[in-house]
């Protein structure tokens, strides 16, 4: 046999969550006990590859037989044996568990740029990526473009901040450029806040190395010889993931002094953040750099004018930072070739809940929701219907199913009273409740307000008090109104972002589904059974089987009832965790 | 402990804005900020206690009660939620005999913890014990995982 060998193994922390350590395991001892390393003349490698966004079916495992690429699915450490002995000795695939055609159809709609390599690269090796073009980018820069001309390549591209506002991040780091003195910052925001978003967990942990070529690109560009990148410490993979990039980049001199033989020198430190969400802001997430407590601070001055020490800083969120090799590669026309007219290129989403083939997604700009739903997304699970998707996390809104063909770029998810974000995408089906949806976005920003100013403080805890006694039966005549007027208030009397955007939920669920939030309150019922207070489980006596099973799931002991005969359900006992519902065979438990 | 804290301490020389760092450490060396560590590290830095409580009632990954030997965080971002997160933490707490208004169970076995967002929302709902992330859980699992632990069956293993 003489063979090329190559075995890539999805190690994001979806992967790992799967069994993805075990997995490795059992390849080295099944390719050692087939005698495979022995037989296979020319290469047999086994690498650790970065998410490549199809996270529910993990473990992924490639093998790559002289270019000839199988991906198989759910893989086991069980599996492997099977596997090594009739794929890659072989030569036969095992077909039973290859990937479905849906995981292509999953990936053929996207355009990956940002994600391109994630699932490719070993995100432990340097090496890896720079075998695919990696740090070309760099070079490139630094032998034949002055600091303007790398900046104008960006400004051209159209490429504007991933992080949730969509600032051109050109016309940021020209303004930075400008900015007097020696001394200046530049940040990569990995503090990656929203709940539902795991875009930058991924892309460091799946290609840290094109997160740094981006920042050592611009740290050029707008002179700044210092650079951070503040990060989860929820995120311990990709922290130690970029940990052993950087050194490996300062080994191989694209960071630290006299970069690349010019005379150009950037450091780059790890802080990690210690769970505020406020501070992904960037004026809290300076503060918490310099060891303070996160609070935003009023703008102007802003951190290009006065940032970190006192000096001008920049801040770029992961994605935007990881897109700038691939345009100074690729070229800026290139790029703006991709999307809408006012937002250019691709974005990364996280697609999420109720949805078929959860996962990363890279699509351009301006694709409509629906194609992302149905194609890429398999559809609702469980064949339910769809109710609607809320972008944009605490801060943003929801898309109700009737305007599921908005395309997704800055401008019309703004139209509809949404944001871009970061890119959570979090689809939710007739099951889920607005009011709670709701609800659950305030608590968050309730407790994540920083306290500093008056208007997000009370106004948010006062949203959240309203919401609450809506969902437990106790809503009053004009809460609606007292909603919307106390919403538009904190909207705009806020400090920061957090408090300017924490109404936006409300607003968006009343927008859309105010006849919820009329049930709930007018008439004491949750439309989509959700709320607790307002519901009631009781047994149908005809469909009772009196076969036990919801007694013995029962946290509350609150169901009795003789073997074989009709169960009862002691309502003051009962906890409405809807176990019974969940657990009968017979469709025998009445929810309503 | 004067040791282990002039360890840390050596580590962050430079400035002040290494006060989270501190804490940081701190945390991870203990397990939580004892009263007698910061007290400590403010003198030998000249930096008032009340900074660094400051910082640490500011910040959600900080303590100031020791935490359980085992420790079970629940993921409660916005697709955990949709997915019953919260079934899931009711039931912890229920199992566990964690009392009200506490997150550590009286005789320092467990810790029920709350996240944010872990991230790993293709597989939710996600529950992290002791630093290892279990996707798609259900009730059930759950309370078997939780039985194993409570017996002794499973030891404390580091995350990979």
């Amino acid at each position: 046999m003489n063979k090329d060998v190559s075995i890539k193994v999805c190690m994001g922390t979806g992967g790992i969550a799967a069994g993805g350590v075990d997995v490795i395991a059992s390849f080295e001892k099944s390719l050692a006990a087939a005698g495979v390393r022995a037989t296979v003349e020319k290469n047999c490698s086994m690498h650790k590859v970065g998410c490549r966004g199809f996270c529910a079916r993990d473990v992924l495992v490639d093998v790559i037989i002289d270019g000839n690429k199988s991906t198989y699915q759910y893989v086991k450490p069980d599996m492997v044996e099977r596997i090594v002995n009739e794929h890659i000795t072989g030569n036969t695939p095992v077909n039973d568990w290859l990937v479905s055609d849906d995981y292509h159809t999953f990936h053929n709609k996207q355009i990956k740029v940002v994600l391109s390599d994630c699932g490719e690269v070993d995100p432990e090796d340097i090496g890896s990526y720079i075998s695919r073009g990696g740090y070309e980018a760099i070079k490139q820069v630094l032998a034949t473009m002055t600091p303007q001309e790398t900046i104008d390549v960006i400004k051209a591209s159209g490429l504007r901040g991933r992080g949730g506002a969509g600032f051109p991040t050109g016309a940021k780091w020209d303004m930075a450029i400008k900015a007097p003195g020696p001394i200046k910052y530049l940040i990569c925001n990995a503090d990656e806040g929203d709940p539902g978003a795991f875009m930058d967990r991924s892309v460091v942990e799946g290609n840290p190395h094109a997160v740094l070529e981006g920042m050592i690109i611009g740290a050029y560009a707008i002179g700044a010889p210092y650079g951070y990148v503040y990060i989860r410490a929820e995120y311990p993979l990709a922290v130690e993931r970029l940990h052993l990039a950087i050194k490996q980049a300062k080994e191989s001199g694209f960071l630290g002094q006299n970069i690349l033989g010019k005379s150009f020198d950037f450091t780059i430190k790890v802080k990690l953040g210690a769970g505020a969400f406020v501070c992904g802001e960037e004026t809290a997430l300076i503060a918490s750099i310099e060891g303070k407590r996160g609070q935003p601070r009023a703008k102007p001055p802003f951190p290009v004018q006065k940032g970190l020490w006192g000096k001008p800083t920049i801040i770029n969120n992961v994605e935007t930072l990881a897109n700038v090799p691939y345009i100074i590669r690729k070229g800026a026309d290139w790029y703006a070739a991709m999307g809408t007219e006012k937002s250019k290129g691709t974005k990364v989403f996280a697609l999420t809940g109720k949805i078929l083939n959860s996962g990363l997604i890279e699509v351009p700009m301006g694709i409509p929701l629906r194609e992302v739903i149905y194609d890429i997304g398999g559809g609702i699970e469980g064949g339910k219907k769809l109710k609607a998707v809320q972008t944009g996390g605490p801060s943003g809104g929801c898309i109700p199913a009737n305007l599921i063909d908005t395309p997704l770029d800055y401008e019309s998810l703004g139209k509809v009273g949404s944001i871009m974000g970061s890119g959570g995408m979090v689809v939710l089906d007739e099951t889920d409740c607005m009011v709670n949806v709701a609800k659950y976005f305030l608590q968050f920003t309730q407790s994540e307000s920083c306290g500093k100013c008056v208007p997000c403080r009370v106004g948010t805890k006062r949203l959240l008090e309203i919401l609450t006694r809506i969902t437990e039966g106790r809503g009053r005549e004009g809460d609606i109104d007292l909603l919307e007027t106390l919403s538009s208030d904190v909207k705009t009397s806020s400090l920061c972002g957090l408090g300017q955007s924490a109404p936006n939920p409300v607003l968006s669920t009343i927008r859309y589904y105010r006849d919820e939030y009329e049930a709930h309150i007018y008439e004491k019922r949750c439309p989509a059974g959700v709320c607790k207070d307002l519901l009631s489980y009781s047994i149908l006596e005809e469909f009772c089987k009196g076969c036990t099973a919801c007694t013995r799931v029962c946290p509350a002991g609150a169901i009795f009832g003789e073997k074989k005969k009709p169960h009862k359900i002691v309502q003051d006992v009962c906890i409405k965790c809807g176990a019974c519902f969940e657990t009968c065979k017979f469709k025998a438990i009445k929810k309503g | 402990m004067e040791e282990k804290l002039d360890r840390i301490l050596n580590n962050y020389r430079e400035n002040e804005g290494n006060l989270i760092s501190i804490l940081q450490d701190i945390e991870s060396e203990f397990g939580y900020l004892r009263e007698d560590a910061i007290n400590w590290v403010s003198e030998r830095l000249d930096v008032p206690a009340a900074k660094f409580y400051g910082i640490a009632t500011f910040y959600a990954q900080f303590h100031l009660k020791p935490k359980g030997k085992n420790v079970v965080t629940a993921c409660c971002g916005t697709a955990c939620h949709v997915k019953g997160s919260e079934r899931l933490i009711n039931s912890l707490v229920k199992e566990l005999d964690i009392p009200a208004g506490e997150d550590t169970s009286e005789d320092l076995k467990f810790t029920v913890e709350k996240v944010n967002c872990v991230g790993a929302c293709s597989i939710a709902p996600v529950i992290i014990v002791n630093k290892i992330v279990h996707g798609k859980m259900t009730p059930d699992k759950l309370m078997k995982e939780m039985k194993t632990l409570k017996e002794g069956k499973k030891e404390y293993i580091d995350y990979i």
